[in-house]
């Protein structure tokens, strides 16, 4: 195990109300908090626990954003990535572009595993891991909840809608996380201070060859349906009494 | 004329629920044809199973034993291979359909459009994005193939009532030997399954602990119910991962959904907004699960609780 890339996502904080525009254009951006996508914090304490334990690997985070993404890839530096790189572009990046352009990068880095979320938070798309590996014609671990590395293989315990499952897979290899494989560390004062001087490089997407194609045009933002405001019962008693007259139990 | 290929989830004996609520949306599809494919060792069972819901005009099956377990390495390129003469591939929002739809997408060159919730056009369709805080419009470019995953919340099921005809496929296309099954751990359970029950009830982290749960389990028992849980429930232990219910975990359209100390964040309520009668139950006056709540108790559920099972009988 040589080198491990993660992809960081900058998204509107997971803590934010996302509001849509009254003209129906998108959502309100202005001024919103922006943090790293919470399921990339994951991954990329799972890679640094990789690296504490094994010892000689290194960390490159990897992001595709506009250019005050560099503020997320810094807080990736903090946490103790060793290097990052941000692909830089102001279009809108479709999964199957992102996935392009990380194949790309994958192309000239050669890491023995990617790391990424299995969502991002803002476009809920659980796409880029998958279609990142299909690209590369290599195996995917979607969901993960538990890694083990030995001998060039992994063996990744997934969270399923049945419960839990066991794969293995030949590195190297695409792992998409969730969030029960560990609790990210905070990051420190000194470690902000460090992650100054660290390197982070500024490419362009088209420099990768990776054209920001829009194959699904958003043509409208709605808010959702709001639901009934309802009623609130006094006790128990009323309450099973309003759920036998709905027919809800008996 | 748009062709839709679904891609059928089972697990060997039984067809998964969610396959006939594909067929719902794809039947939004004007003019469309519908055909499901089935991929494992042996799907005879489950391609009759598929045959019968009304709407299905043809159930292709894929029998091979590298088949056995849905590693969506292994079935992509299957899935890509029999899509060439079809304009649109659908799988289902669950976990099998989240890992292997993008994959196909990707091997097709083609977009993907994750959580459809409506049809409005061939390649005019509706989803949530972040948490279900907003609902886009996406027009997809007819240029590519069309896949998607289903938001099986959004749909009833087809009715029973077809007759498909059932045809076995053989396709040659080279298997990756790089991604191997190991083993499963699940939760065998006599309840009713958590994404399809018609009523539920979550409990969140004010139950305290695994042995608390249990008082869930008896009433959930009582009244023919599936449990559920928040995140926070499932991180502490007392719950198990499966039984997430949110926007991370399980998206649910049951009847009756009843919530028990959950303090309703975002993440929370984008999995229950469809459920057609939320029942809160908070010590918390203000908590935010009032807010979405159509039927509301303010109190100690280590009270409510007893109680309702009490006068359930
Ligand atoms: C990326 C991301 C994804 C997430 N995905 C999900 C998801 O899919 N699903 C999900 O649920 N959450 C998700 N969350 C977490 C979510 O933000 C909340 O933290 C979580 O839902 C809180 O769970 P809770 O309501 O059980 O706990 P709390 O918020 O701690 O609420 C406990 C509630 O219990 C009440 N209470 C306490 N004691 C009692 C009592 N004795 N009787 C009655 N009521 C009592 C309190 O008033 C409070 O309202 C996600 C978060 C992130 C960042
Ligand atoms: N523009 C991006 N920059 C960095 N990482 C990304 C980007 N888009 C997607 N990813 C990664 O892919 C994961 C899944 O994203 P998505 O498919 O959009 O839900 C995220 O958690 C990130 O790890």
């Amino acid at each position: 195990m040589q080198k491990i890339m993660v992809c960081v996502k900058r998204v509107v904080d997971y803590n934010v109300r996302v509001r849509v525009k009254p003209d129906g254009s998108g959502v309100m951006l202005d001024g919103v908090k922006m943090s790293v996508n919470p399921f990339d914090e994951i991954a990329l304490e799972e890679a640094l626990r990789i690296k504490e334990r094994t010892g000689n690997v290194e960390v490159v985070a990897a992001s595709i954003g506009v250019p005050d993404t560099q503020q997320q890839l810094r807080t990736a530096l903090a946490m103790g990535a060793d290097r990052a790189v941000l692909v830089e572009t102001t279009a809108p990046i479709e999964p199957l572009t992102a996935a392009q352009a990380f194949l790309a990068l994958v192309r000239k880095e050669n890491p023995d595993i990617v790391f990424l979320g299995k969502q991002a938070i803002d476009d809920d798309a659980n796409q880029t891991g998958q279609m990142l590996a299909a690209l590369w014609d290599r195996p995917q671990a979607t969901y993960a909840s538990k890694v083990e590395i030995a001998g060039g293989k992994a063996a990744v315990t997934r969270e399923v809608d049945a419960g839990l499952e066991t794969i293995e897979i030949d590195l190297p290899a695409v792992i998409t996380v969730d969030l029960r494989l560990n609790e990210p560390r905070y990051v420190k004062l000194p470690d902000i201070m460090k992650a100054k001087k660290k390197p982070l490089d500024v490419i362009a997407l088209d420099s990768l060859g990776v054209a920001a194609e829009q194959r699904l045009k958003v043509v409208k933002t709605d808010p959702p349906a709001q639901r009934q405001k309802g009623i609130m019962v006094k006790d128990v008693a009323e309450l099973v009494d309003v759920l036998k007259k709905k027919g809800l139990i008996r | 004329m748009s062709k839709i290929l679904i891609v059928g989830e089972h697990d060997g004996r039984q067809l998964n629920p969610a396959v006939a609520k594909c067929v719902t949306c794809a039947a939004g599809i004007a003019g469309g044809e519908i055909s499901v494919a089935l991929f494992g060792a042996d799907t005879a069972g489950v391609a009759a199973q598929a045959a019968a819901i009304a709407g299905v005009k043809s159930v292709l099956r894929v029998d091979r034993p590298e088949n056995t377990h849905p590693l969506a390495a292994v079935l992509a390129p299957q899935v890509a291979a029999l899509a060439a003469d079809h304009s649109h591939i659908f799988g289902p929002s669950t976990s099998f359909g989240k890992d292997l739809m993008p994959r196909v997408a990707a091997l097709l060159g083609a977009p993907q459009v994750s959580d459809l919730m409506a049809v409005e056009a061939p390649h005019r369709f509706r989803r949530p994005i972040y948490a279900g805080n907003a609902i886009i419009t996406v027009e997809a470019d007819p240029a590519h193939k069309v896949v998607a995953t289903v938001r099986v919340a959004s749909f009833e099921s087809a009715p029973a009532g077809g007759s498909a005809a059932v045809e076995s496929r053989t396709l040659q296309v080279a298997l990756p030997a790089h991604t191997r099954y190991v083993g499963a751990k699940t939760a065998a359970s006599e309840r009713p399954d958590l994404q399809t029950a018609a009523r539920v009830i979550s409990g969140g982290r004010a139950l305290g602990s695994a042995d608390n749960f249990k008082m869930l389990f008896a009433l959930a028992d009582k009244m023919g119910a599936a449990v559920g849980a928040s995140r926070a429930a499932v991180d502490a232990g007392y719950a198990a991962n499966e039984m997430q219910v949110g926007q991370t975990g399980k998206i649910i359209a049951p009847d009756m959904y009843v919530a028990i100390g959950i303090s309703g964040a975002i993440q929370h309520l984008t999995g229950i907004k469809d459920a057609k009668t939320i029942v809160a139950i908070n010590k918390d006056p203000e908590a935010p699960i009032f807010e979405v709540a159509d039927v509301g108790l303010v109190g100690d559920l280590f009270q409510v609780v007893p109680e309702i099972d009490r006068l359930i009988g």
